[in-house]
């Protein structure tokens, strides 16, 4: 109670000081998940200190690129400030969509530095790597991984993980080691129930398997282009690591995952997790709070780990997203506002304890954050290593390829792993010469 | 009654009705999983291996009509007591409510453009079946043919020129777009529905009314409408039915306002993950309406769904 | 009911009573069936002729700022070579024959039984009769939580007939199983719906034929072929286009069932056009894709129709 007097206090400062500005109907769209509860929340403080008034509209996560872009290349006005995905910072950039936030940032002293720089360069930044602002980092997010630690702790698995491998059962180190994990526990009778190895990203019809097969695909050498020469793909997306990388995944598919799990994202993971099918579990990192919740699988019963090393480095998709403000808004004033107020250290430090996952260092650095939650470590070891999807403006189209290049290898089975980023190559390139890029 | 060489031995009636009660039984299993899955708590829904038996729940109802955070023990601790038996439920769970959910909204949605194309739809498809019914209309079989096939083309195939055109009019994501979308793909069942209809009604009843004196209109209306009540009443339910159930124009062309409840439920997620009971509830709420005409409607199943091909 | 108007119309010679009784049949046909005419011609024809003329363009709506150019046959040219297209054909075809080929079988085999008239067949009717009541969204939705092998019910009916393990097979996951679970839960939905149409077909058969037949001493089986079969043959025909039209235009349970995969294994045409329209907007490619699935739907439906009337007529 005390934390939110005295930021409510400091907004109130903050905003006696600027302009009165006339009470405005402001609608903020994001996807419709756990973080968007809590925002909700956390801006009834903003409300009651600016007079304005706060809309939200959440889409689905299945539906939530297709309706917003829409939204956004229709000109629409449904959304004020947009918290949109990181790969469209590229499109949202080119096509004036959002409004470029350099000079407000400078003008309120809001400093990138202040923020962890992955989430800068991804869901800020375009183009990449320079300083041109198009958002500010809202929802920290990254792919990582929640695992029974009840379950790896029984001195009976220990004991015979230790005959069959000859290493103790703990959080693997390197992608090898997961698989055997997920393997070892496969078709375990655990409680007189049979359980599975682990629930991954398989999800055909959005982004599902993509922001899970990346998770192998950096850690084998895979690369989007060549990094000197961007959009040469050839050797990079289809090199030999690559191809390892990809034929990894669907050896985990093959040997550790549970029986119908084809067509799962986030929901259909946490589902089986959470209904003791699993040992281990792919997701992302907003799932956390509500793991150690959950009155089946909370409370210390799991841990969680960063995406393990592979042979070529340790590296794990990024998600999250940054706040914009939409370009065809007329409440853009007020609407630069809220991210003022956002901006704010001790609402930044309320967003994580309400389960938002800042993306600023004065929150995450702080001393004794590490172990505000049993997940804070895993969380910053994870933001450190990440690495998306392309955020070019015709992202759509080269991660609808690349669901359907990979699904068909992954899931289906057809053709080799080479055949699969060979024929991305060819879609990606198509799409590029498509764009003008090539 | 007389002896009928026609009419089945018991032995054969009992074969059949034994045949028949075992598919019914096994085709109703989904949809009263459906229903039970509604008065299941969330993990009971996602029970492995799926209960069978399970201590009934309304937690599914709550959270389909509410949104929720959810909240650390301090906090809880803080808020004022709960005032209603579904803010105890919600809290029991460790979450409180910020709100209602979307779900009301969907519904009414539905009804709104569900029964607004419906009576638009009766209004025209009467009076345009009433025209080919009863006057020389040129082209008729063209027409009639034309009319027909608007219902043959795949929606997603026709979306794409109605997205564009409905941007340009400002009609995405309105109720007035979906209510004449809706009627138009609609008018080609109460046509050809109605005219049957109409066709029944002799002519002579009408001839009788204008040498008595009333005008075509005062005849059409004081004549054969009256007539023709069950026909377009059993028209419209049909009308309403693909309205009501109707996906792939809703998912593309509605968002925000419009939306109808078909694109939303699917979509439904709970706190932490996909939330089967709510889903489930809003599926059986979604469902009664079409039950309840369903069982009404019995007689005139098949000539709706047919097209009036096929006359009972 | 004599009001003043139906006294002078009396009163008066033809043409001019013609006109005070109101517009002529003529006028009044035209007013009742132009706004149907106007708004199918703007929902639909217009539409139609929209998507001709953008299957010659490269026009995206998510590039708003490029310039439009005309490509000719170049759309057309792209989606007959590419081998994608095929294959979601297939995966079509495949989908369209045996749900035709289930729902015909189970569907006439309810009917013929539903018509032996036995005590309460009213009420059973009705009961299967409620799954096409559902949306296919919701009904997709919810068969998906029916196959997980571990949480749904379906696994474990099989498993609870044929002894084998609930977890041993993926009805959506696995390659093989794919286009069959999106055939069982179709054939589930739409089957009532056939059997409905053959039941009106059974009953429209008069007793007398019956009755001529026992006169001559045709076994029951031979009743059978030679006239149950002929006389229910048009209603047969109809449900099957019915079910062909509906079918060719699947989208909304599929997608909601399996996204389209594993793979595209099931990514039937609706399906791919819906990603190429509108998740990678390419509109003007897609038009063209569009304006395919027209000839063929038209095409196919205008032959069988042709073949039911010859049947009709005989």
């Amino acid at each position: 109670m005390k934390t939110k007097l005295t930021c409510s206090a400091a907004a109130a400062a903050l905003l006696a000081t600027g302009s009165v500005a006339q009470a405005a109907d402001l609608t903020l769209c994001w996807a419709a998940w756990d973080p968007a509860n809590a925002l909700v929340e956390l801006s009834k403080d903003f409300e009651a200190q600016s007079g304005h008034n706060m809309n939200f509209e959440f889409v689905p996560w299945p539906n939530f690129a297709d309706r917003m872009l829409n939204e956004l290349n229709s000109g629409g006005q449904l959304c004020d400030l947009m918290i949109g995905d990181s790969q469209w910072i590229g499109g949202s950039a080119e096509n004036g969509h959002y409004v470029k936030m350099n000079d407000f940032f400078d003008a309120n002293g809001i400093d990138m530095g202040d923020f962890l720089p992955a989430t800068v360069t991804g869901y800020a930044e375009w183009p990449k790597n320079t300083p041109n602002y198009w958002a500010l980092p809202a929802y920290a997010d990254v792919v990582g991984w929640t695992y029974r630690k009840d379950w790896f702790e029984r001195p009976e698995i220990q004991a015979e993980f230790k005959e069959k491998y000859g290493r103790d059962l703990g959080v693997p180190a390197t992608l090898g080691e997961l698989k055997d994990i997920a393997e070892f526990f496969q078709g375990r009778e655990i409680d007189g129930k049979t359980v599975y190895g682990a629930a991954i990203y398989t999800e055909r019809g959005s982004e599902g398997i993509t922001m899970g097969v990346t998770n192998a695909l950096y850690g084998y050498g895979f690369e989007f282009n060549n990094p000197e020469n961007p959009y040469e793909m050839e050797g990079f997306v289809n090199s030999a690591e690559a191809v390892a990388g990809l034929e990894f995944y669907k050896a985990l598919y093959d040997v550790g995952t549970p029986p119908g799990s084809s067509n799962w994202y986030m929901g259909e993971n946490i589902d089986a997790y959470k209904s003791g099918q699993v040992a281990l579990q792919m997701n992302f990192a907003f799932i956390w709070p509500g793991v150690e919740a959950d009155p089946n699988v909370g409370g210390g019963k799991s841990g969680y780990f960063a995406n393990p090393a592979g042979p070529a480095g340790q590296f794990a998709q990024l998600g999250g997203q940054g706040i914009s403000v939409v370009s065809y808004s007329e409440n853009q004033d007020a609407a630069l506002e809220y991210i003022k107020w956002f901006a704010q250290p001790e609402i930044q430090q309320r967003w994580w304890d309400m389960g938002g996952a800042s993306a600023m260092r004065a929150v995450v650095e702080a001393p004794g954050f590490a172990d505000s939650q049993p997940y804070a470590q895993t969380f910053l070891d994870s933001m450190a290593i990440v690495k998306d999807f392309w955020a070019e403006p015709a992202f759509a189209e080269l991660l609808l390829s690349m669901q359907e290049r990979i699904h068909n290898y992954v899931i289906a089975g057809d053709g080799t792993a080479q055949e699969a980023l060979d024929g991305l190559v060819k879609d990606w390139t198509e799409t590029f010469e498509d764009e003008g890029k090539l | 009654m007389s002896f009928s060489v026609t009419e089945p031995t018991n032995r054969t009636k009992w074969f059949a009705g034994i045949a028949v009660v075992l598919y019914a039984v096994i085709t109703i299993i989904p949809l009263l999983w459906i229903i039970a899955t509604g008065f299941k708590s969330p993990e009971d829904a996602i029970a492995y291996p799926p209960k069978v038996v399970f201590e009934p729940s309304v937690e599914g109802y709550v959270n389909l009509f509410t949104s929720r955070t959810r909240v650390n023990e301090d906090a809880m601790a803080e808020l004022p007591p709960a005032e209603t038996w579904y803010e105890e439920l919600v809290r029991e769970k460790g979450q409180t409510i910020s709100g209602p959910s979307r779900y009301g909204e969907r519904f009414l949605n539905s009804v709104i453009i569900g029964f607004g194309s419906t009576i638009l739809c009766m209004v025209l498809g009467t009076a345009a079946a009433y025209a080919f019914s009863r006057f020389r209309v040129p082209l008729k079989d063209d027409l009639l043919f034309f009319i027909l096939s608007t219902r043959m083309m795949p929606p997603i195939a026709v979306a794409i020129p109605i997205f564009l055109m409905f941007r340009n009019l400002g009609l995405n994501d309105t109720h007035l777009g979906m209510i004449l979308l809706y009627t138009a793909v609609n008018l080609s069942l109460s046509v050809w529905l109605l005219k049957g209809f109409i066709d029944e009604i002799p002519v002579e009843y009408e001839e009788a009314a204008l040498i008595d004196g009333y005008t075509r209109f005062q005849a059409f209306y004081k004549v054969v409408l009256p007539q023709a009540a069950t026909g377009i009443a059993s028209t419209a339910i049909f009308c309403l039915i693909f309205a009501w159930n109707e996906y792939a124009f809703a998912v593309l062309l509605t968002s925000g306002t419009a939306q109808t409840a078909p694109p939303f439920i699917p979509t439904i997620i709970g706190v932490g993950g996909k939330d089967w009971p709510a889903v489930a509830a809003g599926a059986t709420i979604f469902l009664v309406p079409v039950m309840v005409f369903t069982i009404l409607l019995r007689k005139h199943l098949l000539r709706g769904i047919t097209f009036g091909a096929v006359r009972k | 009911m004599a009001n003043p108007v139906t006294a002078a119309a009396k009163a008066t010679p033809e043409p001019v009573a013609q006109k005070i009784r109101g517009l002529s049949d003529r006028t009044i046909a035209w007013i009742f069936v132009a706004p149907t005419i106007f708004l199918l011609l703007a929902v639909n024809i217009f539409p139609l002729i929209w998507t001709i003329r953008l299957s010659f363009t490269n026009y995206r709506v998510n590039r708003p700022n490029n310039d439009v150019e005309w490509v000719g046959l170049r759309n057309y040219e792209r989606i007959l070579n590419d081998p994608d297209i095929w294959s979601t054909m297939q995966a079509t075809a495949h989908f369209l024959i045996w749900t035709i080929v289930l729902q015909v079988l189970i569907g006439f085999t309810l009917a013929y039984l539903i018509n032996k008239k036995f005590k309460g067949n009213d009420l059973w009717t009705t009961i299967i009769v409620f799954p096409m009541m559902l949306s296919p969204a919701v009904v997709g939705n919810f068969w998906t939580f029916l196959y997980q092998p571990q949480i749904g019910l379906f696994n474990y009916v099989v498993a609870f007939f044929t002894g084998a393990d609930p977890s041993s097979f993926s009805m959506i996951g696995d390659v093989n199983l794919a286009p069959w679970a999106i055939v069982i839960a179709d054939t589930w939905m739409w089957t009532p719906f056939v059997m409905l149409i053959c039941l009106a077909g059974l009953r429209s058969i008069p007793d007398s034929i019956y009755e001529a037949a026992e006169c001559d001493r045709a076994s029951k089986w031979r009743q059978f072929w030679t006239i149950t079969i002929p006389m229910a043959l048009p209603f047969l025909m109809l449900a099957v286009l019915f079910r062909g039209i509906e079918n060719f235009k699947m989208f909304d349970l599929v997608v909601q069932l399996t996204g389209g995969g594993p793979g595209n294994i099931t990514t039937l045409t609706s399906i791919d056009l819906k990603r190429e329209a509108f998740e990678k907007w390419r509109t003007g490619y897609s038009s063209a894709y569009a304006v395919i699935l027209f000839v063929t739907v038209f095409g196919l439906a205008a032959i069988y129709v042709k073949a039911l009337n010859k049947v009709k007529e005989r």
